[in-house]
């Protein structure tokens, strides 16, 4: 199993990554070497072991529903690049 | 001299009165001042700070406040939230952020009179095995300043390795605690997955994380422990039932039952670090451990596991790193634009490897082959373990396969640095208990010996690692000046 450049170019777009063709290539190496490492996992078969995402069995925890003190707006807004009137400013969203 | 003190004895001289905090921050401070630099162990460090801090302890306990960690200076990984301290993880995509709120574990500290004493340099968002992906420059080894202490929690291992502080925090995802604290001739350890509040330090791999102690002896590790650990509503993954509180005064060898792995000796280790971990062996066994050699086949799977797992989350917990409300932000002709050259150029390689390797893995078409896979390996080698731990006290095994190695010997092939957490991965897997403990020295470099308990025996462990420590070749100090 290996993968393109075409397919780096891909992801990287769904990662929101902007990389250079310099760093794709170098990636699409990397990527291929850990694929390989990967391969054996790949082939085995675990019949109908059910795969978990945690290493603990773990429910739904719920938090009381109980009001309590907020982060301070300011605090909140003081490590953005851009705020203006207690808000954040986000990059234009542009359709295509 | 504070300096030569264990962090257990400070607090005594602290709680007593023999020593004042401000006299213990001055005495580290002055080594910090001295040594930091050359080591690159720090990201953040204000002397006045941590004095003005002392001083607040000092009034605290001349009111008869009880503080367990009286006076006690811990430096703390760069990826922990600190209120009103940078918090970079190491990372340009963060550079200038401040908290503005405490992690659990550092409100805990602070409210067991400890002090803040800086924030450690590490791997750029705790990735890494060898503390050179830091977009700040790498952490060298106290033992050889050519040397990788290890990572990801290298700034941490060192710093408390050199005597810059006498207890640190690390952070723990594939053996990011343990593989450092083995490389610098330290204790690291890495409680059961939940015991450890994740509240504040950034997301790397949410099911594999855990914060733990960096000391320089198990019952110090344990003081930190026991001040840190225990039930958080802040945190969903965090089990209810209280701090981790040992009795080492209990911890003996005598008939302890320990298994270790075939696949975790032998020509899995380097000659010098295969050396050393039977050696220790059989001074355990002289104190009437009980050894005995298990397979665990599902170790060879460890690495790869842990390589599509480990970035899968990954990929998800950075997607928040965006540019808009923290950190620097790179305009753009759009939001897509503006996003994607944020983190294209601010985040470093490594990082941007796992991010896309985690987002491949995940993706249609890839899934099933590799992430479902993954998860389904993750529960053969947690059923496997289990298994064995039902028959034995300990699994033990050294906590790296090698020794410290020279800073950009592993660029070259960023796959054998990967297999080096071959040792540490599993515990993180299964969520299990983990520490590393000095077991001497080979070749002049620290060699660590690791035991892995089962979930929820975080007390047996340390005391069993207690009864370990008094019978193995202590390390010492770096030859440093």
């Amino acid at each position: 199993m290996s993968i393109s450049l075409e397919e780096v170019r891909h992801v990287a777009k769904l990662a929101r990554l902007e990389l250079s063709e310099q760093e794709m290539v170098a990636l699409r190496s990397e990527l291929n070497a850990l694929l390989g490492l990967f391969s054996e996992i790949e082939s085995l078969d675990f019949d109908a072991i059910e795969g978990q995402s945690h290493a603990v069995s773990l429910q739904n925890v719920w938090a009381d529903d109980i009001p309590e003190e907020p982060l301070d707006r300011t605090a909140a807004l003081q490590n953005s690049a851009l705020a203006r009137a207690g808000l954040f400013v986000v990059p234009t969203i542009i359709e295509d | 001299m504070p300096v030569d003190r264990t962090a257990a004895a400070l607090v005594r001289d602290v709680q007593s009165g023999q020593l004042t905090p401000s006299e213990v921050v001055r005495a580290y401070a002055e080594r910090v001042a001295r040594l930091g630099d050359r080591l690159g162990a720090f990201l953040w460090f204000d002397a006045e700070e941590a004095l003005a801090e002392a001083r607040s302890v000092e009034e605290r306990l001349a009111a008869g406040e009880c503080l367990p960690l009286a006076g006690l200076p811990v430096a703390v990984k760069d990826n922990i939230s600190t209120r009103g301290i940078p918090t970079t993880c190491a990372s340009r995509i963060l550079e200038g952020y401040v908290p503005p709120f405490d992690a659990t574990v550092v409100e805990r500290l602070r409210s067991a009179g400890a002090i803040v004493f800086g924030k450690t340099n590490l791997d750029e968002f705790a990735m890494g095995g060898s503390n050179e992906t830091s977009a700040f420059g790498p952490v060298r080894n106290p033992w050889d300043l050519e040397r990788s202490p290890g990572g990801s929690s290298g700034g941490s291992a060192a710093a408390v390795a050199a005597r810059l502080a006498p207890a640190a925090l690390g952070s723990d995802t594939g053996g990011s605690i343990r593989m450092p604290a083995a490389l610098c001739g330290i204790v690291g350890f890495k409680p059961t997955y939940g015991r450890c509040s994740r509240y504040g330090l950034v997301a790397f791999g949410s099911s594999l994380d855990q914060i733990g102690p960096m000391t320089r002896t198990v019952e110090d590790a344990a003081l930190l422990a026991e001040a840190i650990t225990g039930h958080d509503p802040k945190d969903g993954t965090s089990v209810a039932c209280g701090p981790i509180r040992p009795d080492l005064s209990q911890g003996t060898l005598r008939g302890k039952r320990l298994a270790y792995p075939t696949e975790l000796a032998g020509e899995a280790l380097h000659p010098a670090v295969a050396r050393s971990f039977e050696q220790a062996l059989e001074r355990l066994r002289a104190e009437g451990a009980e050894l005995g050699e298990v397979s665990l086949p599902s170790i060879r799977l460890a690495v790869s596991t842990y390589y599509i797992l480990a970035p899968a989350e990954a990929s998800s917990n950075l997607a928040r790193f965006d540019g808009v409300r923290f950190g620097p932000r790179i305009e753009g002709s759009g939001h897509v634009e503006a996003v994607a050259r944020t983190r294209g150029r601010l985040f470093g390689h490594e990082v941007k490897t796992r991010i896309v390797v985690g987002t491949y893995v995940l993706s249609a078409g890839y899934y099933e082959a590799y992430y479902a896979k993954a998860q389904q390996a993750r529960t053969v080698m947690r059923r496997e373990f289990l298994d064995v731990l039902a028959r034995c006290d300990a699994i033990v095994s050294p906590a790296a396969p090698v020794t410290a190695f020279r800073l950009g010997e592993m660029s070259a092939d960023p796959v054998a640095l990967k297999m080096l957490d071959l040792c540490t991965i599993p515990a993180n897997m299964g969520g299990f208990c983990a520490l590393s403990i000095p077991c001497g020295l080979a070749d002049g470099l620290p060699v660590g010996l690791q035991l892995l308990g089962a979930p929820m025996q975080d007390e047996a462990l340390l005391e069993t690692a207690h009864a370990a420590e008094r019978v193995l070749p202590p390390v010492g100090d770096p030859p440093l000046n």
